[in-house]
């Protein structure tokens, strides 16, 4: 008998269908992945096992979890199914914690509620459970508190919580897609090692299709509410048949062609031996400031057409480089010249020609202003901008070229996508014909098939603009396709540099080869018939 | 109750309270100012809608016009707040961290540890009644109030990457607090707004009730329940309608204010596209 | 957590520092001269001059600074203008209504709202919810005086169940003296009881909708045991710093309840004394209401550090 069965599981909310009579089943030790984008309905499937859905929500079908029936269930009954047969791990571990109590606590708090009556052998247990997740006691005290601990170290908590009791099923709601990729790495090592030693039936929703092809037993394809295609990752990599799962799996490996490089290009931007430190809060109001150094002798180059990646993970320093580039943080110590002169204190006049495109589509823009006027609004850095009607010829043109339409000028932000508000900002980077655009994450927050067609904009506009970018990203995979050169950064330092198939094929060093062989791969697929 | 009734019915009533001070101008059943002892402390009927006072007032005519009193000061303190208020916080938010902030936060601080209500009278009494010292001594309250709301919406638009991207076009920090962030927050100012008008109409209210608001014959609700407290054992209308006019005109506003943040929330507006 | 004490320490005595230098600054400028207040219009130049000499108002005004704060850290507020009799004893005396009912009101106030603000919570939308708001609204919309006189005219004249005012004083037993406290109080607490409840109620949705209270359903929690030992910790501290402004203000705020039930306290106290330009009474008692908000704010911070551990790290 299998561990858990779904028949036509359904859910509602209002008129709308979130989930359509999706069914499932997975047995005791199998990894099943759900994957799709936003919208698919894939963590509603994980709330709906868990009998956790918002309020208004109507759940209809079957849920089996060893022959009993869950659906229908009052609440105390599925009280002590919760944690105890059936677990969940979530997506975000800052906030998954309760930031006023302790670890060892919440950890505790599974057993106890469960039945386990002494505290002392309560805490005992919780202990052991900590080590069993990669948290030792000599490592990490019960008594910390959620935020005297890293992003990986609390999802291993939030694991620890969720597992205590050995539960039959686990359910990971995108428990790595906050985290870098290093740390992504051991968490999904943990999570596999618990499954066997557990007999764990797991269930994994990812929307990377890397993460899942070296975990699943089983992947399902979801699309607005819908199973369109189940398989083993065997079958499904070799013989895919959904058109869905093709398009899917197509943008995720989605190869741009970049246009060929200039002979000897001149140098656009030189940045040499830049230092940059916080001062971080003072402790007692005695002890003196203590200096937190972000940036530490950086120094390269970017060469007029050239397309630039900058690789690292979160605390490398590339945030603070990348403001300071942008002449929104100050540098301690070095230079850095766009065409040979030192943006150091420059005005607006040198500004003008760096603009940026950030990650997050949605915050990007001033909700109260329409479109053409977010476009228009790096002009106030040019001495004399053009004049209105050259300025709205400008911006009609600009938006043609990035895929939308004129009228779309006249809208707000709020009514266009995530996808189409990227196009947005990099309309808005490209208005006055910067000669560098800094892409910070840009495509980081999008959807697989979205991504590959900002990537393919980003491609033509390099061919039509003769673009030089600098683009950061966290994904190798996006890394390897749109710059032709990269840099790795760790800990304020570049620490590699070299063509940017060389670096992610053959890595030098240590640092370089951890972050590579920790990204997931996707494998070689064909789109079979 | 739901988020449209809320607005509505508070919209209404406080709609309804301005026409009434707003029609006080031009015409009152009766004459406030003229006495007319042998009519006095009659009960509702109807030649007075409201009844009259101990001197014979109509008490209708003296809601009306009391109205404009509340409304007028309340207004205009929160005018103050708002006008002295809001580019502090602006500036505070603007140079988070600095000593400007400190010092504009500090002063915040101090202020609201002030007793309003005391220093009001205190204010009043050693200034002189009236209602513009009333203005002023509500005014200074709201102050601190506008700075504080200010630069908390400020401080998480500044966070946002639209504003560095406005920094990235090279604006100064003035000019996108002007331009980007005081449009952003006037939701907060607006909500804010209605419930420091409502608190205002409160404290004008109490400042008149002992004596130190709008000075006689200038008629006020406070005053009119000062009057009126020797003599509710037998005559509860000349309490009752004075209070129940008070508690309306907050009550609409606050209603008022709730539907207003509701309806620009711009968490329940966002349409994701 | 010591060093966080500190500087919520070293906070306080600089925000009483400055407070009292304003408190000075503004009974000083205020016009009308004590003494020819006193001694009336037709009083003579010298008996005036002679009257403020003797008063000490003839000495500059930093000497004078100095003086009250001196006077004021040994416990000395000096003689009042009117009186001649000791203000510390005067106040002494009032504190002692002042403070029982503002505590009073303060505990009826917290037994009202903490209740209803988590019904009103944990059935939200329903109509238990709909029946708390629109008892909160109504209640915030009333003015404390003049519900006071509903409450005189309806418990005292009609039900005589209390007399309509004065205070029967503290020798006759704890219970008198409550009970002549009891229509001010309660007519201080409720709208803020109706204020604390809106405050309650949004601080636990707030708590309700956060991550963490998932995770505790996922572990098997219930509902209930869900809002108690997560939501309702959370969301105290909102609530604190409410309570907090809301001790103040009934210390301060009975000023006007104190002249609707004749009670003598240290708002009557004030009063009087503006009326009678007896500026150092007033000077002593807006000083000693300052520092009660201010020491009460400090008290609530420390309270934040023991619910938040996180402040504790943070200077």
């Amino acid at each position: 008998m299998s561990l858990l069965n779904v028949q036509n599981l359904s859910v509602k909310i209002g008129d709308l269908t979130v989930l359509d009579s999706i069914s499932f089943d997975l047995k005791s030790g199998d990894i099943l992945a759900l994957t799709g984008e936003s919208g698919s309905g894939k963590s509603m499937t994980a709330l709906a096992l868990m009998q956790l859905l918002p309020e208004a929500a109507i759940c209809s079908g079957s849920i089996q979890l060893e022959g009993r029936e869950m659906v229908g269930l009052d609440d105390p009954a599925l009280c002590k199914l919760r944690g105890a047969q059936v677990s969940m791990v979530f997506q975000e571990p800052m906030t998954a914690l309760n930031p006023v109590k302790t670890i060892g606590t919440q950890v505790m708090e599974t057993l106890l509620e469960h039945g386990m009556a002494q505290k002392a052998k309560a805490r005992q247990q919780a202990q052991q459970v900590l080590e069993r997740v990669g948290l030792p006691a000599a490592q990490i005290s019960m008594n910390s508190y959620p935020h005297q601990l890293s992003g990986g170290q609390r999802q291993r908590v939030v694991i620890a919580m969720a597992i205590a009791l050995r539960p039959k099923l686990l359910i990971a709601d995108e428990p790595t897609t906050a985290l870098d990729v290093t740390t992504q790495a051991q968490i999904l090592k943990l999570l596999k090692k618990l499954a066997k030693e557990d007999q764990m039936g797991m269930i994994m929703i990812t929307h990377d299709l890397a993460v899942v092809a070296d975990m699943a037993d089983e992947i399902a394809v979801m699309q607005l509410g819908e199973i369109v295609e189940k398989a083993g990752p065997e079958t499904l990599f070799t013989a895919m048949r959904h058109p869905y799962t093709k398009a899917l799996f197509a943008a995720s490996g989605h190869q741009v062609a970049l246009p060929t490089l200039p002979p000897d290009p001149p140098p656009l931007l030189e940045v040499k031996d830049v230092y940059r430190s916080y001062t971080l809060p003072r402790r007692t109001l005695w002890q003196k400031p203590v200096q937190k150094p972000a940036v530490r002798g950086v120094s390269f180059e970017l060469r007029r057409g050239e397309r630039l990646g900058l690789v690292g993970e979160s605390g490398c320093g590339k945030s603070t480089l990348t403001r300071a580039i942008l002449g929104l943080d100050p540098i301690d110590k070095g230079d850095i010249r766009l065409n040979g002169q030192s943006l150091h204190g420059a005005d607006a006049d040198l500004r003008r020609d760096i603009q940026v495109v950030f990650q997050d589509p949605y915050g990007s823009f001033n909700p109260r202003h329409k479109v053409g006027r977010l476009i228009r609004e790096p002009y106030h850095l040019l001495p004399t901008p053009p004049t209105p009607l050259d300025q709205d010829d400008a911006v009609v043109t600009v938006l043609k070229a990035v895929g939308l339409r004129a009228e779309d000028q006249f809208k707000y932000i709020h009514e266009f996508s995530g996808g189409q508000r990227q196009r947005i900002a990099i309309a808005r980077a490209l208005i006055i014909r910067p000669k560098l655009v800094i892409f910070d994450e840009a495509v980081s927050a999008l959807d697989v098939s979205v991504r590959a067609q900002i990537l393919d904009l980003i491609a033509a506009l390099a061919e039509d603009y003769g673009l030089s970018y600098l683009f950061i990203s966290h994904d190798l995979s996006v890394v390897r396709t749109i710059t032709d050169r990269c840099l790795v950064m760790q800990n304020g330092e570049i620490v590699e540099h070299g063509q940017t198939a060389d670096i992610l094929d053959n890595p030098q060093h240590t640092y370089s080869q951890k972050l590579i062989a920790a990204a997931p791969k996707l494998p070689r697929i064909s789109i079979g018939a | 109750m739901s988020r449209s009734r809320s607005l509505t019915i508070g919209a209404v009533i406080s709609l309804m309270i301005l026409l009434i001070a707003a029609m006080s101008f031009i015409w009152v059943p009766y004459d406030v100012t003229q006495l007319s002892i042998p009519d006095k402390l009659q009960r509702p009927n109807w030649t007075h809608w409201l009844g009259t006072d101990h001197f014979g007032r109509d008490l209708f005519s003296m809601i009306m016009v009391g109205a404009r009193t509340s409304i007028a000061v309340a207004l205009l303190a929160v005018g103050i707040g708002i006008g002295l208020g809001v580019p502090l916080g602006l500036a505070a938010a603007a140079r988070q961290g600095s000593l400007l902030d400190e010092v504009i936060m500090r002063t915040n601080d101090l202020i609201f540890a002030f007793p309003s209500l005391v220093i009001a009278i205190l204010i009043t009494a050693l200034f002189g009644a009236g209602a513009m010292n009333a203005i002023i001594a509500i005014g200074i309250f709201n102050i601190p109030v506008f700075a504080r709301v200010t630069r908390g919406g400020a401080l998480s638009l500044w966070q946002r990457e639209f504003i560095l991207a406005a920094r990235v076009s090279g604006k100064s920090a003035l000019h996108i607090s002007v331009e980007h962030i005081l449009p952003n927050v006037s939701n907060l100012l607006i909500v804010q707004g209605t419930i420091q008008f409502s608190l205002g109409i409160l404290a004008e209210a109490g400042l008149s009730y002992v004596g130190l608001g709008a000075q006689p014959p200038t008629p006020s609700w406070g005053r009119m329940l000062a009057d009126a407290q020797t003599m509710v054992s037998f005559a509860p209308h000349l309490a009752i309608i004075p209070g129940s006019a008070i508690i309306l005109t907050v009550l609409g506003l606050n209603l008022l204010g709730d539907g207003l943040r509701d309806l620009l929330d711009p968490k329940v507006r966002k349409g994701r596209g | 957590m010591l060093r966080y004490t500190l500087k919520r320490a070293l906070s306080l005595a600089l925000s009483l520092c400055l407070a009292s230098v304003i408190i000075f600054a503004v009974v000083e400028v205020a016009p009308g001269d004590p003494a020819s207040f006193m001694l009336g219009i037709n009083a003579q130049p010298d008996t005036v001059a002679a009257l403020r000499a003797e008063l000490g108002l003839d000495q500059g005004k930093f000497a004078r600074y100095l003086a009250w704060i001196g006077g004021m850290l040994s416990g000395d507020f000096g003689l009042s203008y009117t009186y001649r009799s000791p203000v510390s004893d005067m106040i002494g005396e009032r504190l002692w209504i002042s403070l029982p009912l503002a505590i009073y009101a303060l505990v009826i106030s917290t037994a009202i709202a903490f209740p209803t603000g988590l019904y009103a919570a944990s059935h939200r939308g329903k109509a238990g919810d709909v029946a708390v708001m629109g008892a909160t609204q109504l209640g915030v919309a009333i003015p404390n005086f003049w519900f006071a006189m509903i409450l005189v005219v309806i418990f005292a004249i009609k039900l005589r169940w209390f007399s309509a005012g004065g205070f029967a004083g503290w020798e006759d037993g704890l219970f008198l003296g409550l009970k002549s406290l009891t229509l001010p109080a309660i007519a201080l607490a409720l709208p803020q009881a109706a204020i604390l409840s809106r405050v309650m109620r949004s601080a636990l949705i707030e708590t309700l909708s956060e991550d963490y209270i998932r995770t505790a359903r996922a572990k098997g929690l219930g509902k209930r045991a869900t809002l108690w030992r997560h939501a309702l910790r959370n969301a105290m501290i909102p609530v604190l710093t409410i309570i907090g402004l809301q001790f103040s203000f009934l210390m301060a705020g009975a000023i006007i309840i104190e002249q609707v039930f004749f009670l003598p306290g240290l708002g009557r106290l004030v009063f009087q004394a503006i009326t009678q330009r007896d500026l150092i009474v007033v000077e002593s008692v807006v000083m000693l209401l300052v520092f009660a908000v201010i020491l009460v704010n400090f008290l609530v911070d420390l309270a934040y550090a023991a619910v938040d551990p996180r402040l504790r790290d943070r200077t």
